[in-house]
């Protein structure tokens, strides 16, 4: 089956944004009738007539400019020639693109813009995708007349050094700017203005002497504020900025439509192809998530796919002292399977288990704890969310009825106050993150809640209003301080809480947070917030209109994360925040899938849809169409999988796209339950530090190269594409097929489709969702069956889906994990914008560029009694283990706390967490750990051990003969 | 049983001792709830069976550490099942 199938949306550049206006205006446009909502630019008006009015500065992601003079039009009682793209439309306008006047004004500007622009179009990397090339088409330009005695192309002049010639710059990775080729048309500029919200760009002079520029003029775009998210490069309409892929490669020649595979935002984007090589990803217009916007990793971050790297074949080996040794697939499955089911006949069914990815998509996520649970005969099943995200699900299923953000990205748009906690949205979130500042720039206000003064706090043109930095851990401490001042002095919305929530409830909330001890005076010394600036937040947050809420791991990681979520879901109901566009409770998701994994069955107590085992209904639904008849115990999360392990219970693991070894807390102990067991299985694109354990290696594929779906933060199921075969041989989901047939599975399945029917069919809220549906409509928001068949953008509109929401007391209960003498200090991590998590992929791209290692932030004054330097080797020790990385000063950090990323093996910042986690979902409590810093002379003997074995264990035989 | 894996039971029983006492922490606080019903049911509903058997065997070993509501629950958990 051919999967190049494209939606058939229109991709044309209607020149200006889209009015939202509802009032249709109609005019005549070249004689033609045409109706479109009032505030509409004639130049759009006439795209819509399907009249393309010759443009340059004009692109309908930027807000019009006026400045190329090219799109004038005559309008019928009005002097002049206006520009259509800054002319708005009147209601009985009789407009003309195309009369005499304007084709010769037309002709003359053009000629103006070519006589300083070179005339080397065939060798030129913007060669069949240039807009100057196809407006000089366009206007019928023949000649120029003019020959310019200063221009800024030639290198040399009448002899001379062109002193207005400036080089190439070609110190970004991914994309060159050559002034050469500039017409400043302020596209670039605008575009990083207005759609990242970044100003890296400014036009440098005036007049003749304008040029693009990276800041200041020394700046190349590698060294100034840029973050490479691509959109001067999109919009930018001749070979100024280009991809460097296209400059090697060409042009490409087709398009599928897909959907990014880095964090929760899940942009949709356009894989440009020439034969199977991606020339380009591209932000499509038309995805819901991200409007046509991209951040470094999802724009440029591809190329780990093609990676020296990569393992291709499988391989297995009999113990991991071993080096591998390259096997057919049917080898591999073979002692896979064989492995597993001699374990089960020894240790008992329970004794193997297998983690599903949420890199993968929906339908290879159902698949593997259909293996697990079906085939295997267990629930041991379970997914990274539960290091992430599991505390969202279980708090906002407790209090709302499902475990699930409630808005649309869309909602940003119209919300007036947006509190940020435990979440670096620029960083973390990048597309997300550039939505939220452009509402903040028109005037939103912005309440951030984190230990660490994030991008967000204060840059170019944005501001928060509030930055409550709190000590790490006391979360649910300032939560409930705000909530306090919101009951105390009556800001709550009571006509919201009695019709929409449990009143009782509501007052034994509002007795328990009212007591003097939830104040934000008692609780300052505690959580290191003054209390005034807790206090005006409270009120900006429950008076100040609209009011959202982001959050993300700084809120879920902890000992208390449930409650946090808990807590976060009472403001909103207390607020009235819920139910309409603009507000809302929004977990921003880390991963691609992590809402579709947990969507699908992943937990080890709950069959997908979020059901429990122990309910026999749910289970027999699955009973009757997989023909097996599931246990109805729970089974083990990953934290007890590996102590079960290391208690000689636990033999056997199929991990699918999961780095545990890395990305989970306390590595010594994930080792050791790891070393202790007799098969490892890692499905991956690389030897990651899982497989230093593993006994079988069975190679992954890529998301381009397997058809599928992801669901991202909203709720929304997106499709992703096949855009070449899977270079390992194998999509994921058919990897995971042949173990389970070589199980005794008798999977049948032929496409991804399949499965996704095989969901609807099994699972309510994902009834109405089919691969039709989804080409139909682009992508589309669960719930989506009988009540919604075309999906659900906003939750808890008329009632919460549980009923009536639910109150939760949230006492604040603080960590075992507490600073003494040997450990002063608190560690919290985080991820940057360049690398994604553990930075397997990444790390392989050319990212690297503005991250190749891991620093520990920390503040100058704990900096100078330790007598540490910037760029320092530290130790940084935890009761739990030590490693060292060099030190970066900066007071983003609070005195007695210090910062790091985690994406580096070689640092591995996970050495140093511990295994503390929520009380609910043990979900791990990374971003609190008491620790020591001190100078070091470079690597601790851990790091070196290490990565000595880690080498030793990534050892592959020559294929035999 | 050898020490090492003597070891890791005491380890993890030390875990899982710290587990409960966290889940009972939660319900503890909460107002009109049955606590020991609700603790126990936690417990149901998230700990795989050899956990919960690990736990019962820790209360027939005194249950050293557990908080008393945790031991009521545990106590309670051995009648649900």
């Amino acid at each position: 089956m051919k999967d190049f199938i494209i939606p058939t949306w229109d991709d044309t550049d209607m020149g200006t944004p889209a009015s939202k206006s509802t009032k249709l205006v109609t005019l005549t446009i070249d004689g033609f009738s045409v109706s479109v909502p009032e505030g509409t630019s004639v130049m759009r008006a006439s795209a819509e007539a399907g009249i393309q009015v010759p443009k340059l500065c004009a692109t309908d992601s930027l807000e019009a400019f006026g400045s190329c003079r090219l799109c004038v039009v005559e309008i019928e009682g009005r002097r002049g020639t206006p520009a259509s793209c800054t002319t708005p439309v009147t209601a009985g306008m009789f407009v003309h693109t195309h009369s005499p006047k304007v084709k010769k004004i037309r002709k003359g500007v053009m000629e103006l813009y070519i006589s300083d622009h070179p005339l080397d179009c065939l060798t030129c990397s913007a060669n069949g995708d240039c807009e100057l090339q196809d407006m000089a088409g366009a206007v019928g330009l023949r000649d120029v007349r003019y020959e310019g005695t200063e221009n800024h192309f030639e290198v040399r002049q009448s002899g001379e050094a062109n002193p207005r010639y400036i080089p190439k710059d070609d110190s970004n990775p991914y994309f060159s700017y050559d002034p050469a080729k500039c017409i400043v048309c302020s596209r670039c500029v605008r575009a990083c203005e207005e759609v990242q919200g970044t100003f890296a760009l400014t036009i440098e002079g005036s007049g003749f002497d304008s040029r693009v520029s990276f800041g200041a003029k020394s700046d190349t775009a590698l060294a100034s504020d840029c973050v490479s998210c691509g959109a001067c490069v999109q919009a930018c309409p001749t070979a100024t900025l280009q991809e460097k892929s296209v400059i090697e490669i060409g042009t490409p020649e087709r398009s599928v439509i897909t959907t990014c595979a880095y964090c929760g935002v899940g942009c949709s984007f356009k894989a440009e192809m020439r034969g199977d090589e991606v020339v380009r990803m591209t932000p499509w217009k038309h995805g819901k998530a991200n409007r046509g916007h991209s951040c470094v990793k999802g724009r440029f971050a591809w190329g780990y796919a093609a990676h020296t790297d990569r393992i291709l074949n499988p391989m297995i080996r009999d113990t991991i002292d071993q080096p591998w040794r390259e096997v057919s697939w049917e080898e591999a499955i073979g002692f896979a399977s064989g492995r597993l089911r001699d374990i089960q006949a020894r240790h008992g069914t329970r004794a193997i288990g297998g983690i599903t990815s949420s890199r993968c998509t929906n339908e290879e996520t159902f698949l593997v704890q259909k293996l697990i649970r079906a085939v295997f005969g267990n629930n041991n099943t379970d997914t990274c969310a539960r290091v992430c995200h599991s505390p969202t699900g279980y708090g906002l299923k407790t209090t709302f009825g499902t475990s699930a953000g409630t808005q649309d990205f869309d909602s940003v748009e119209q919300t007036d106050v947006v509190i940020v906690i435990g979440a670096n949205p620029t960083d973390g979130h990048p597309v997300f993150a550039s939505r939220l500042k452009k509402r903040l720039r028109a005037g939103a206000k912005l309440i951030v809640i984190d230990p660490r003064r994030i991008d967000l706090v204060k840059s170019a043109h944005i501001a928060a209003a509030h930055h409550l930095p709190l000590r790490p851990g006391t979360n649910v401490a300032v939560l409930s301080a705000i909530s306090h001042v919101i009951v105390t002095e009556s800001l709550m919305d009571e006509a919201f809480i009695r019709e929409r929530c449990d009143w009782n409830e509501f007052a034994d909330y509002a007795a328990f947070i009212s007591d003097p001890r939830h104040s934000p005076e008692a609780t300052e010394l505690l959580t290191g917030v003054p209390a005034a600036s807790v206090r005006e937040a409270a009120r900006l947050f429950a008076k100040g209109g609209n009011g959202a809420i982001y959050y993300g791991l700084g809120v879920t990681e902890h000992s208390q994360g449930s409650t946090t979520v808990m807590a976060i879901a009472n403001l909103a109901m207390m607020t009235g925040n819920l139910g309409r566009p603009g507000v809302g409770v929004n977990p921003l998701r880390g991963q691609n899938n992590v809402q579709g994994a947990c969507d699908m069955g992943s937990f080890p107590h709950e069959l997908p849809g979020y059901r429990h085992v122990a309910d026999p209904a749910v289970r027999d639904v699955f009973d009757k169409l997989w023909g097996v008849t599931l246990d109805a115990e729970p089974g083990l999360r990953i934290p007890n999988m590996l102590d079960a392990a290391v208690n000689g219970g636990f033999k056997g693991i199929y991990i699918q796209g999961e780095d545990i070894l890395q990305s989970d807390p306390d590595t010594h102990h994930v080792a050791a339950g790891l070393a202790a067991m007799e098969c490892v299985i890692v499905q991956d694109l690389f030897l990651n530090e899982t497989a230093n354990y593993a006994h079988v290696f069975l190679p992954g594929s890529t998301f381009l190269e397997k058809d599928g779906t992801f669901t991202n933060a909203e709720r929304r199921i997106n499709r992703v594409r096949k855009v070449m075969q899977p270079r390992n041989g194998y999509a994921d989901w058919e990897v995971t097929m042949l173990l389970a047939n070589a199980m005794g599975g008798g999977w049948t399945y032929t496409h991804p489709s399949q499965v996704m029917d095989e969901i609807a069919a099994t699972t309510p809220s994902f009834a109405g969702v089919s691969y039709a549906l989804l080409e139909e409509m682009g992508s589309v928001q669960w719930p989506c069956n009988e009540k919604a068949p075309l999906g659900t953008p906003l939750m808890h509109v008329d009632g919460f889906v549980r009923g009536k929401g639910r109150f939760i007391v949230t006492e604040y209960i603080a960590t075992e994990e507490r600073t003494g003498p040997r450990f002063p200090l608190l560690l919290t991590t985080g991820r940057i914008l360049s690398q994604y998590n553990v930075g397997a992929q990444t790390r392989r791209t050319a990212n690297v560029a503005w991250h190749d290692e891991d620093l520990l932030e920390i503040h100058p004054q704990d900096a100078e009694v330790r007598g540490v330097k910037d760029g320092d080797w530290v130790k940084l020790a935890s009761r739990t283990g030590e490693t060292s990385l060099r030190a970066k000063i900066t007071d983003r950090v609070s005195p007695g706390v210090v910062y790091t990323t985690f994406h580096h093996p070689d640092t591995q910042a996970n050495v140093i967490t511990t295994d503390y986690s929520d009380w609910a979902t043990n979900c791990p409590e990374y971003k609190v750990t008491a620790v020591q810093v001190g100078l070091s002379n470079g690597r601790t003997e851990w790091q070196s051990d290490y990565s000595t074995q880690a080498a030793k264990s990534r050892r592959i035989l020559p294929a035999a003969e | 049983m050898s020490s090492d894996a003597l070891d890791a039971t005491i380890d993890t029983d030390a875990k899982l001792v710290r587990m409960a006492n966290q889940i009972a922490g939660f319900f503890d606080t909460q107002p009109h709830a049955d606590k020991v019903a609700e603790t126990a049911n936690h417990l149901r509903e998230f700990w795989d069976p050899r956990m919960r058997a690990q736990l019962q065997d820790y209360l027939g070993k005194g249950g050293d550490g557990l908080s008393p509501l945790a031991l009521a629950a545990a106590k309670r958990l051995a009648e649900m099942a």
